[in-house]
């Protein structure tokens, strides 16, 4: 028996082996030398291990006695997971090296903090969630504070360390309630328990601090005040990280909470969830306008996109869920090119992340400056880039499940976010003349910027397939 | 010729990623190659499309030359044109090669230039070809996208305020569009046009927070709608993007925006509004029809205190689309028949008078009309255009521009005599500011030192007016060119709205008792 269970969590056994030995490794022999070909081997690994993920047999099975499950919702996150990994760590390499921050913890931390949300996402009981997400959070922890000399480095790795404590406070508080009223950890228990007629008010009581929680993981307002420091704060390359494969990491465990272990009481959650979506979606608009600083933006919005996305889970339904998947892997995709693009500007040298250093930047770059309108305009959601199917999927599952005041609401919220998009747009294309940034000479970023930029713009064509797998992911986690 | 929409709609788009792809450089060398190159694009792509009004068969109702293929989510590639649409399609196509000709003198950043216009013809011709409710609305709202770059780029002092007040204003009116389409299929389960046409959804009168809505989903759905169209058309009181637009695009810019972008508004009152939510649209007729009044009043009066020559072009346009939603939402032959032919003067019109000012702008570099006068001694030949033009706004009998404002207050005089009678008025005073305007630019003497020096019209600015001045005569003095080819299309629409009208106060009437 135990080697089946084995067989299933193999992938994130040897992900967690190959950290660990590659760290002892490292330690004893070249350190920090060693730093450029462990990123490499790292993201190299990650792929290998999308493939096998993403190739695998199909199918549901669970290991552990209902704690671990892998099915195609787990196998769909994953993936995604493990592919944006590898892309932001490839990206950030450069960036790192150049400014002595390559340190070989580094790689093997993101691989660490891979696992934990490979964890996350399979969770089939709340011991499994909270030990994935303590693996993360610890990891990402350090990792945003890798730069130790600087200031607004560690301010950020202390800040989100403090706030991340708080959160997980709230959702081991939430857990031990629903484990006090329902009588089992497991997502399979505590649904029987909740779909006996009527739910007691204790295990509400825990759904709502465990919702809490999570929201605090994806930066869901009003638990996101964590966000702009953190991504301003940290070194680029992981603010990159931190935008891409947590968040698909946060929004899969949140999906799997929300329908494992409370999918009898979707009335309960959906107005927590809908909640949540709207103020994100309004802030993450609203206060990123007056933002100077790219970095700062991005954060505001993320949190603008999580808010969208969680309007995808608010609908309580296996399509919403599909929904949410598209959305997330759309947003995982701009963001990478987004990040490039932003790993990319430099002056003299240095990093620069004030928006108005863009001035006639597509004078200089037509080419990238070209690839970063499309991403622009994608994230604000205008067609034909595919990032406004993400946006009609989540409206479409918003307004099916009855939620028509929340689509209208998303709508409006996102007109509003299109302004701050076309600022940088302006910047890029009408500002001034002036001393514009280096020349990029890194061919890694701008192929990851071209390369995401092609996806939103062929993307309409079929959405590369990915409509098709979310259905199937989706179909796995709700029945 | 299975494909042939999709052939005519890809054809610029293609040239456009030519010149991105294969163009190189910034010299005079490339950018006369990237102006040939969409030049002949676009002449190509009229006279493709010149077979699908060859072939087009009028006495069919339905749509014609459909092409489908499966697409994400149930969605479809449906393109097709019917008797309302095939002259919006060839409204486009014959406007574009004459928006690239007078576009000859732009020297900034060339290739872009061109390929920005290439890009928004595809996309122009897509929302009028298009037979699926998204993929109208991918068209619909991608043309914002260059547009706000042309407006931002090639753009004059203020271009900046303008393009972005122009991009939010109707992102904002279309995304209210998006959720009404999310809602539509719902409802209906499909997003195809056609299907929707015949659709009837629900009008039960119902209430939201205590306000009672009559007419039910129909007028939720026909408000989200006319939010879109009613920003693009536009109508008083959100045409204030427009002037702003206008002054600040480039006067090829001010040609499409004038030309073809407003006729989406109108065409999607026809292709959405009235066939889709015939109740909605019957509960809100009088609300549009007196804005629409009020549309052709206010604004020409504006316009007759206007000192930039491109404004006041710009607020005469409102007035006359004024007379366009007037003509639909009368719902009767002449309004509909008149609304159309409207639009394609209008294009023809409208386009022509911004080209009149591109004109003297490209030699003078203002708008203003104080600093003219007298041009008539140095520039007979444009004086002479520019009279042809002004008089066909104004609506002289003998070129279109009368046919279309005749045939809507026609159409409005059969609804509603009010309506009708303030509209007219419009016309006394499209004559005053028009002709003021003529007066004032081109008349009188010849004082101004910086005018003494000017050249009349190059060969290729005649050239580029000769079939407009073509077309303005041709429709003015032989309309049913027209109306025979929308005409079938329009009674069918006429009757469908009619019979479900009917259906409704039948239904009302039987509850009564």
């Amino acid at each position: 028996m135990i080697s089946a269970d084995l067989t299933i969590v193999l992938p994130e056994i040897l992900l967690a082996i190959y950290a660990m030995v590659a760290l002892v490794g490292a330690v004893y022999t070249g350190k920090d030398g060693l730093a450029g070909l462990l990123t490499w081997v790292t993201s190299l690994i990650f792929v290998l291990l999308a493939a096998w993920i993403g190739f695998g047999e199909g199918g549901t099975q669970t290991a552990f006695n209902g704690m671990y499950n892998n099915d195609a919702f787990s196998r769909f996150a994953k993936v995604t997971i493990l592919l944006s990994a590898a892309a932001v760590l490839v990206m950030g390499q450069d960036y790192m090296a150049r400014r002595n921050i390559l340190r070989f913890e580094y790689p093997l931390l993101v691989a660490l903090a891979v696992v934990g949300m490979m964890v996350m996402v399979s969770a089939g009981d709340l011991m499994a969630l909270y030990m994935g997400l303590e693996l993360q959070s610890l990891a990402l922890y350090v990792v945003a504070s890798l730069r130790r000399d600087s200031v607004r480095s560690t301010e950020a790795g202390m800040k989100y360390f403090v706030l991340g404590a708080l959160s997980s406070g709230l959702l081991l508080y939430g857990s031990s309630l629903v484990y006090g009223f329902a009588g089992t950890t497991n997502f399979a228990g505590i649904i029987q328990a909740v779909g006996e007629g009527h739910t007691p008010l204790g295990l509400l009581f825990g759904l709502v601090f465990i919702v809490s929680g999570l929201a605090f993981k994806v930066s869901a307002v009003p638990f996101h005040m964590w966000t702009p420091d953190v991504y301003e704060g940290a070194p680029t390359p992981i603010t990159a990280f931190f935008a891409t494969a947590p968040k698909m990491a946060a929004m899969g465990l949140f999906a799997r909470v929300v329908h494992d272990a409370f999918g009898g009481v979707v009335g309960d959650w959906q107005q927590i969830v809908a909640l949540l979506s709207l103020l994100s979606m309004y802030l993450g608009a609203v206060a990123a306008i007056g933002q100077r600083d790219i970095k700062r933006l991005m954060a505001y919005s993320s949190i603008a996109h999580m808010g969208f996305a969680l309007m995808g889970l608010a609908a309580g339904t296996a399509f919403g869920v599909q929904a949410m998947l598209i959305y997330m892997a759309i947003y995982v995709t701009m963001n990478v090119g987004t990040f490039a693009f932003i790993l990319s500007m430099e002056k003299d040298g240095m990093p620069v992340s004030k928006i108005d250093a863009l001035n006639m930047y597509a004078k200089r770059e037509p080419g990238k400056a070209l690839a970063m309108l499309i991403l622009l305009f994608s994230l604000a959601g205008v067609p034909p880039l595919v990032g406004f199917f993400g946006k009609f999927y989540v409206l479409r599952a918003a307004y099916d499940a009855g939620l028509a005041w929340l689509a209208l609401a998303g709508v409006i919220a996102s007109v509003i976010g299109a302004f701050y998009y076309l600022r940088i747009v302006y910047f890029m294309y009408f500002g001034e003349d002036q001393d514009g940034l280096d020349k990029n000479r890194s061919p890694v970023l701008s192929v990851f910027l071209m390369g995401s930029a092609a996806a939103m713009l062929f993307g309409v064509i079929n959405l590369f397939g990915v409509e098709t797998l979310a259905q199937v992911a989706a179909a796995a986690l709700v029945n | 010729m299975d494909n042939l929409l999709s052939i005519v709609t890809f054809i610029p788009l293609a040239a456009a990623a030519i010149l991105l792809v294969f163009l190189r450089g910034d010299d005079a060398a490339a950018q006369r190659n990237a102006k040939w190159v969409a030049l002949i694009a676009t002449t190509i792509t009229f006279l493709v499309s010149l077979f699908i009004l060859a072939e087009f068969d009028p006495m069919n109702t339905g749509m014609q030359f459909v092409e489908e293929r499966e697409w994400l989510l149930g969605l479809q590639y449906k393109m097709g044109v019917d008797g309302i649409s095939v002259l919006f399609v060839m409204l486009t196509t014959f406007m574009m090669p004459l928006t690239i000709a007078a576009s000859w003198d732009v020297k900034h950043r060339v290739k872009e230039y061109m390929i920005a216009f290439l890009l928004l013809e595809t996309l122009m011709l897509g929302v009028f070809m298009a037979l699926d409710l998204v993929l109208f609305y991918l068209f619909f709202e991608a043309g914002l996208i260059p547009m706000f770059l042309i407006i931002g780029i090639w753009g004059g002092k203020n271009r900046i305020y303008a393009s972005f007040k122009f991009f939010l204003y109707t992102f904002l009116g279309s995304v209210l569009m998006l959720v009404a389409m999310v809602a539509m299929f719902a409802d209906a389960g499909t997003t195809d046009i056609p299907t929707l046409m015949n659709h009837t959804f629900a009008s039960e009168s119902f209430s939201i927070l205590g306000v009672h809505i009559v007419g039910g989903l129909q007028t939720l759905l026909f408000l989200a709608f006319f939010a879109s169209f009613a920003v693009k058309m536009p109508m008083w009181p959100v045409h204030t993007w427009l002037p702003d637009a206008h002054v600040q695009a480039p006067t090829a810019g001010s040609v499409v925006l004038a030309a073809i972008l407003l006729k989406m508004g109108g065409y999607g009152f026809l292709r959405f509004s009235l066939p889709m939510f015939p109740i909605g649209s019957e509960v809100l007729t009088d609300l549009v029809l007196w804005m629409s009044a009020i549309a052709i009043v206010y604004t020409s009066l504006v316009a007759l205190v206007q000192e930039d020559m491109k404004k006041l072009i710009a607020y005469s346009s409102v007035a006359h689309m004024g007379y366009v939603t007037m003509g639909i939402f009368v719902v009767n032959q002449q309004g509909i028949d008149g609304a159309i032919f409207q639009m394609l003067s209008h294009g023809f019109i409208s386009g022509a008078l911004f080209l009149c000012v591109g004109v003297i702008y490209d030699r003078m570099h203002t708008r203003e009309i104080d600093a003219y006068g007298g041009l008539v001694n140095r520039m007979p030949a444009y004086a002479l255009i520019f009279m042809f033009f002004t008089m066909a706004n104004v609506g002289l009998p003998g070129t279109s521009g009368f046919v279309g404002e005749f045939l809507t207050l026609m159409g409005a005089f059969q609804k509603n005599t009010w309506i009708a009678a303030i509209a007219t008025s419009g016309v006394i005073f499209s004559a005053a500011y028009a002709l003021w305007l003529y007066r004032r630019v081109v008349m009188g003497d010849l004082i101004k030192e910086s005018l003494k020096t000017l050249k009349d019209m190059t060969p290729r600015e005649k050239w580029i007016f000769a079939p407009l001045v073509a077309m303005t005569l041709i429709l003015g003095v032989y309309p049913s060119l027209v109306t025979d080819i929308i005409g079938p299309s329009v009674e069918a629409l006429i009757a469908n709205y009619d019979t479900a009208v009917a259906h409704m106060a039948d239904a009302a009437h039987a509850g009564d008792h």
